[in-house]
């Protein structure tokens, strides 16, 4: 691994891409993506007695659907690196604790896909493993009930808010393969634009991924260009905007080949989702889907994948507290 | 209200004495809002009509309904019990306050309202 510039290293031998899949609820199977994903569910319960079984259920399966696909047995996995929203991350620690797998549990809030992938990577890389499974996941149902009122008070949501994506994505990253690969991490810093409302997420994160996308560029010497596509995940409509102008204050024109994960994911008008989607099974099931059948099929061959999180919980919002962002990339290269 | 107002008329012409009609109105209504709460057709009413389905009772009840079936999960102690007053437990504290004060207020300024309790 060389570091370049500030923040992004090269990994000296690019780590495989071996398998990816998702699995995603029933308003995402109402989406345009819905094609692309390996299994829709029909409701929020899956046939279990709360949300929150459910949502360890979604990451469980989809662990176990990237193993089915990878053709590795779970005994030669070195590392597992998952996460989802839940206090104390309970949807993956419950969902993966028959899985025998080393596991590490990793809160990056929507950021959480891209940070086991860069964890994953390093430890690939580093040559402490041969095979890691990183893993994400998020519901609807539970992440409203924790950061946000009960499912059927009558209440509004503003414009700006974003819709949680009920799903989950997991990939499995190997030492050797036919790729695509990952070529080089930027793990973000932590970024505060001093945005307090917990509805605008997408405004909060913007000034986190801009600060990690101009980092990968400047470190790099690469331009916007370089990239077919640049997906970040999930800022959203408003995030989105926002973050084109931000990175334009820079030099750099990303309009052209750049899109978010919490965009693609649902239609805006007929599904009434306001700003999008979010949280951290977003991002997961946009790329385990959509981005990585891309790439497959050679439609893309260079992608940034930058994934943003906003680092605040309920608590820190009825305090008062402005939102932390943070933004994670990583370059995926066929 | 015109909802409420039919109902009212429906009551009247029931037979019911016009007084105990106002107290029907109000406990239909509430009835309604919580078991339209419970079929999850309350909130997308309160989607398209804002503070109009919300304002007084009708929302009032659904926003004791909502928490405790959120929270059925969590036990009928921790979750129903403790839960269910979490969203219209601030309208409470909020509206006995406030009610209190303007009835002091109310009795300092009014001295014939104390002869007349």
């Amino acid at each position: 691994m060389k570091k370049v510039g500030k923040q992004t290293f090269m990994l000296t031998n690019p780590v495989n891409i071996t398998s990816t899949a998702c699995i995603v609820g029933p308003k995402e199977k109402d989406g345009p993506l819905h094609k692309y994903f390996d299994q829709t569910l029909e409701d929020e319960f899956w046939g279990e007695s709360t949300w929150e079984k459910a949502e360890s259920k979604i990451i469980k399966e989809t662990v176990a659907t990237a193993l089915a696909k990878s053709g590795i047995a779970s005994a030669d996995i070195d590392f597992c690196f998952a996460g989802d929203l839940l206090n104390q991350c309970i949807s993956s620690s419950f969902g993966l604790r028959d899985a025998n797998i080393p596991f590490f549990g990793v809160f990056g809030a929507c950021s959480t896909f891209v940070e086991s992938a860069i964890l994953a990577s390093m430890s690939i890389d580093g040559g402490f493993a041969t095979n890691a499974i990183c893993a994400s996941s998020s519901h609807f149902c539970s992440a409203e009930k924790q950061f946000r009122f009960p499912l059927e008070l009558g209440n509004q949501r503003p414009p700006t808010s974003q819709w949680t994506v009920t799903g989950a994505g997991s990939m499995i990253l190997s030492k050797t393969g036919q790729g695509p690969f990952i070529t080089s991490i930027t793990p973000g810093k932590i970024v505060d634009m001093g945005i307090k409302d917990a509805n605008n997420m997408g405004g909060a994160m913007a000034g986190a991924a801009e600060d990690t996308i101009i980092r990968h560029f400047e470190d790099t010497g690469r331009t916007p260009d370089y990239y077919d596509a640049i997906f970040t995940g999930d800022l959203g409509y408003i995030g989105k905007d926002i973050l084109i102008d931000l990175v334009k204050s820079h030099g750099y024109n990303i309009k052209n080949n750049y899109n978010d994960c919490g965009v693609l994911i649902f239609d805006k008008d007929k599904q009434d989702t306001h700003s999008g989607g979010s949280g951290c099974g977003c991002i997961a099931s946009v790329f385990s889907g959509y981005i990585f059948n891309q790439l497959q099929y050679k439609k893309l061959n260079k992608v940034l994948l930058v994934a943003t999180g906003a680092l605040m919980n309920a608590t820190s919002s009825q305090q008062g507290e402005s939102i932390p962002g943070i933004a994670h990339a990583i370059s995926i290269e066929l | 209200m015109r909802y409420g107002q039919i109902m009212f008329e429906f009551f009247k012409y029931r037979g019911l004495e016009e007084k105990l009609c106002y107290s029907s109105v109000s406990i239909s209504l509430i009835f309604l809002s919580a078991f339209l709460t419970a079929l999850n057709v309350f909130n997308r009413i309160g989607k398209f009509a804002g503070a109009g389905s919300l304002i007084p009772i009708t929302g009032f009840a659904n926003s004791i309904v909502s928490p405790a079936m959120e929270y059925k999960s969590e036990g009928y102690v921790m979750g129903v019990g403790a839960k269910m007053f979490t969203v219209a437990g601030p309208v409470l504290v909020y509206g006995i306050s406030t009610s209190i004060i303007v009835g002091l207020i109310y009795m300092l300024f009014n001295t014939q309202a104390i002869t007349l309790v």
